[in-house]
């Protein structure tokens, strides 16, 4: 095992379906040990790439490399992965240890350590005293261990999750993130992650894919995701956002397009390019109209609608030229903010982010 | 109901009858009472015509033969006795042997086809499902002399095999022939309950499968075949059961030289007039219906 070799890489895959193409050649390195998220709107091709790492599809055409192996050609049986599938796929006619077992019977590992690995599997996904149960018989959060042990148990080099956790209610979803994390470390096994919860993928992996249409528009870790998307689409997928026009003026120096000039990282865009500026909702500040700080710009506007969330509180603020939404903790000095009052908008240093399209 | 009829009403009021159990009994049994009046004309049915003419052959199949015909007095085994004689066995063991022959080839020729079906579009599975059933809509009769026409003397088949410089390959009046005619006529009844079990089954169990090392060998032994046994012993049964009493087709594509169950029995009614022997091989018929029947819902009610 080196540092240089990729655990997974892709080189130009692209999947044509008939005429649609669901996937367009997609570059993507997944380091060995790596939480890897794919996130995207359902229909972005993200499935169909994990299904093209496990060959349950086949690339159109480049290159799909697994620790330095080509395997683009191979049946999913002869790759060194597994998958935990959305809705599990579990065996209904087996008990949960035959489930589990199975990889293993295929591989034609010895009986007694298939014994041994198989108990193992299920001490790790905590379904000590279910062994004998068939899935119908299980939870949906228990199913969905079965699954995980089913998968884990063949120590495969790397294990791809379609969307695990959709079925599961809020609550059960929360607490599987926390052991799935745990338990990657735990195993040190490459996570490869399908999900179109942004927030899932933000609290869970070490570095996030962001695609739509196909395409792959930008990878990063959570922060560098949310804190610089890449355009417009990332900038409003992560998280909510408000999308502020301007022109850029000089280096780190953005014109908005009501007049009011502001610093924000320009990165490589040239002056005069037309670009949006990221104003998270929980980045700013609203202030009566004349209460804000003197040296700082602001955005003037009206107090149009509050809604209350219980620990916070999103108003939204008309402009001359847009509408902004401010996200405020729930405290009990806010009592000044009434709706129709004339407000101001303002947000620390190192807020805002430009995005290009 | 007692209970309810002491309590005092105010008249005038109609209260309505309380949450009891026994208010509760009661209308389930009308529920019964009415579900029972519903199925009640096919119950009649099935008395009339079902029930009490296999009571008529079971007891004819213990009567007595005497030279004028049947006496139905002094009772006795002597028919069941005569299915040990050695040519009743060869047609037996005949008959059995067709007929396993008839369901296997079926099996193996529809299990592909019936996954195939399974598993195209639905607009794609609607149109195959009405070719599989096209045959239907013409005569049983008609479709086995057509046969009779493809396998006879200068028939389609003879032809191509003379071109194919095999010589004149004589099928007609053979054994081959009568099983060629049953796996044809008796094809939908194994791909209908056959689809209907693997359209049932997840696709997504096989790519799990595939995914956890499983070639396709294995993953079909181990999950698509345990998952549709339903369908294959259903598919099955409908088809060993009707080849193992069939009439029609071994009479028009088979010889003389291999008499079949169906055929026999019939043999035994009007040409032999042993009324209580072609009764005896009627119960052994049905004996073996009912076996195979219980055999099913036996295995269903495990799989299921």
């Amino acid at each position: 095992m080196t540092d240089t070799e990729a655990a997974v890489s892709l080189g130009g895959i692209t999947k044509r379906f008939g005429d649609v193409t669901a996937v367009d050649a997609i570059d993507l390195e997944i380091a060995d040990g790596e939480f890897f998220a794919l996130l995207g709107p359902s229909g972005c091709g993200k499935t169909t790439t994990l299904r093209m790492i496990a060959g349950l599809d086949f690339p159109t055409q480049g290159s799909l490399r697994i620790f330095g192996e080509e395997v683009g050609t191979l049946p999913p049986n002869k790759r060194p992965v597994n998958t935990v599938f959305q809705n599990y796929a579990l065996f209904p006619h087996m008990s949960v240890v035959q489930n589990v077992a199975f990889g293993l019977k295929m591989k034609k590992v010895p009986k007694a350590e298939i014994g041994d690995r198989v108990a193992e599997a299920i001490r790790l996904v905590h379904l000590e005293g279910m062994e004998q149960r068939k899935p119908d018989q299980l939870s949906g959060g228990q199913q969905q261990r079965v699954a995980l042990a089913r998968a884990l148990v063949n120590s495969p080099k790397v294990l791809l999750l379609d969307e695990p956790l959709g079925a599961l209610d809020l609550k059960l979803r929360q607490e599987m993130q926390r052991e799935l994390k745990v338990l990657q470390r735990e195993v040190g096994i490459t996570f490869v992650f399908v999900t179109h919860d942004q927030e899932e993928a933000l609290t869970m992996s070490d570095r996030i894919g962001v695609m739509n249409e196909g395409r792959l528009l930008q990878i990063g870790t959570p922060r560098e995701i949310y804190e610089h998307p890449a355009n417009r689409f990332v900038a409003d997928f992560i998280g909510q956002t408000n999308l502020l026009e301007g022109t850029v003026e000089a280096t780190d120096l953005v014109c908005l397009a009501n007049g009011v000039r502001v610093e924000a990282p320009t990165r490589r865009a040239t002056p005069g390019t037309a670009v949006s500026v990221s104003l998270r909702p929980e980045s700013a500040t609203l202030h009566r109209r004349g209460n804000s700080p003197v040296d700082v710009p602001c955005l003037d506007g009206e107090l149009t609608a509050i809604t209350y969330l219980g620990n916070a509180l999103v108003s939204t603020v008309a402009l001359d030229w847009m509408t902004v939404e401010v996200r405020m903790e729930n405290r009990a000095d806010l009592d000044h903010l009434t709706v129709g009052a004339a407000v101001s908008i303002t947000w620390a240093a190192g807020a805002l982010a430009v995005v290009g399209d | 109901m007692t209970a309810i009829d002491e309590r005092p009403v105010d008249p005038g009021v109609e209260e309505p009858p309380a949450a009891t159990p026994a208010f509760e009994a009661a209308a389930e049994n009308a529920d019964a009472r009415r579900g029972f009046l519903l199925a009640l004309p096919g119950y009649v049915y099935l008395l009339v015509f079902f029930v009490i003419p296999v009571l008529i052959v079971f007891v004819y199949s213990f009567a007595d033969r005497t030279p004028g015909g049947t006496e139905l007095a002094n009772w006795n085994l002597d028919s069941y006795r005569k299915l040990g004689e050695p040519v009743v066995r060869e047609i037996l063991r005949r008959s059995l042997w067709l007929a396993f022959l008839t369901t296997a080839i079926c099996l193996v020729f529809s299990y592909p086809f019936a996954y195939f079906m399974a598993t195209r579009s639905p607009r794609v599975r609607n149109l195959m499902l009405v070719f599989v059933m096209i045959p239907f809509w013409s005569n049983f009769l008609v479709r086995n002399y057509a046969w009779r026409v493809i396998l006879g003397p200068d028939g389609p088949w003879s032809s191509t095999t003379e071109t194919l410089g095999l010589g004149s390959q004589d099928l007609l009046f053979t054994q081959q022939a009568v099983v060629l005619g049953l796996v044809y006529g008796f094809m939908p009844f194994m791909i209908l309950p056959l689809y209907a079990s693997l359209e049932r089954i997840d696709l997504r169990l096989v790519e799990a499968s595939r995914d956890l090392y499983a070639s396709g060998w294995q993953t079909f032994r181990r999950v698509l075949l345990p998952l549709s046994m339903p369908g294959v012993i259903a598919g099955s049964i409908l088809v060993f059961v009707p080849s193992l009493g069939a009439y029609v087709t071994p009479e028009i594509l088979g010889g003389a030289k291999s008499t079949l169950l169906g055929s026999y029995i019939v043999i035994q009614f009007l040409t032999a007039r042993n009324v209580p022997f072609g009764a005896t091989l009627s119960v052994v018929l049905m004996a073996a219906m009912l076996a195979g029947t219980l055999a099913y819902f036996r295995a269903g009610g495990r799989n299921l």
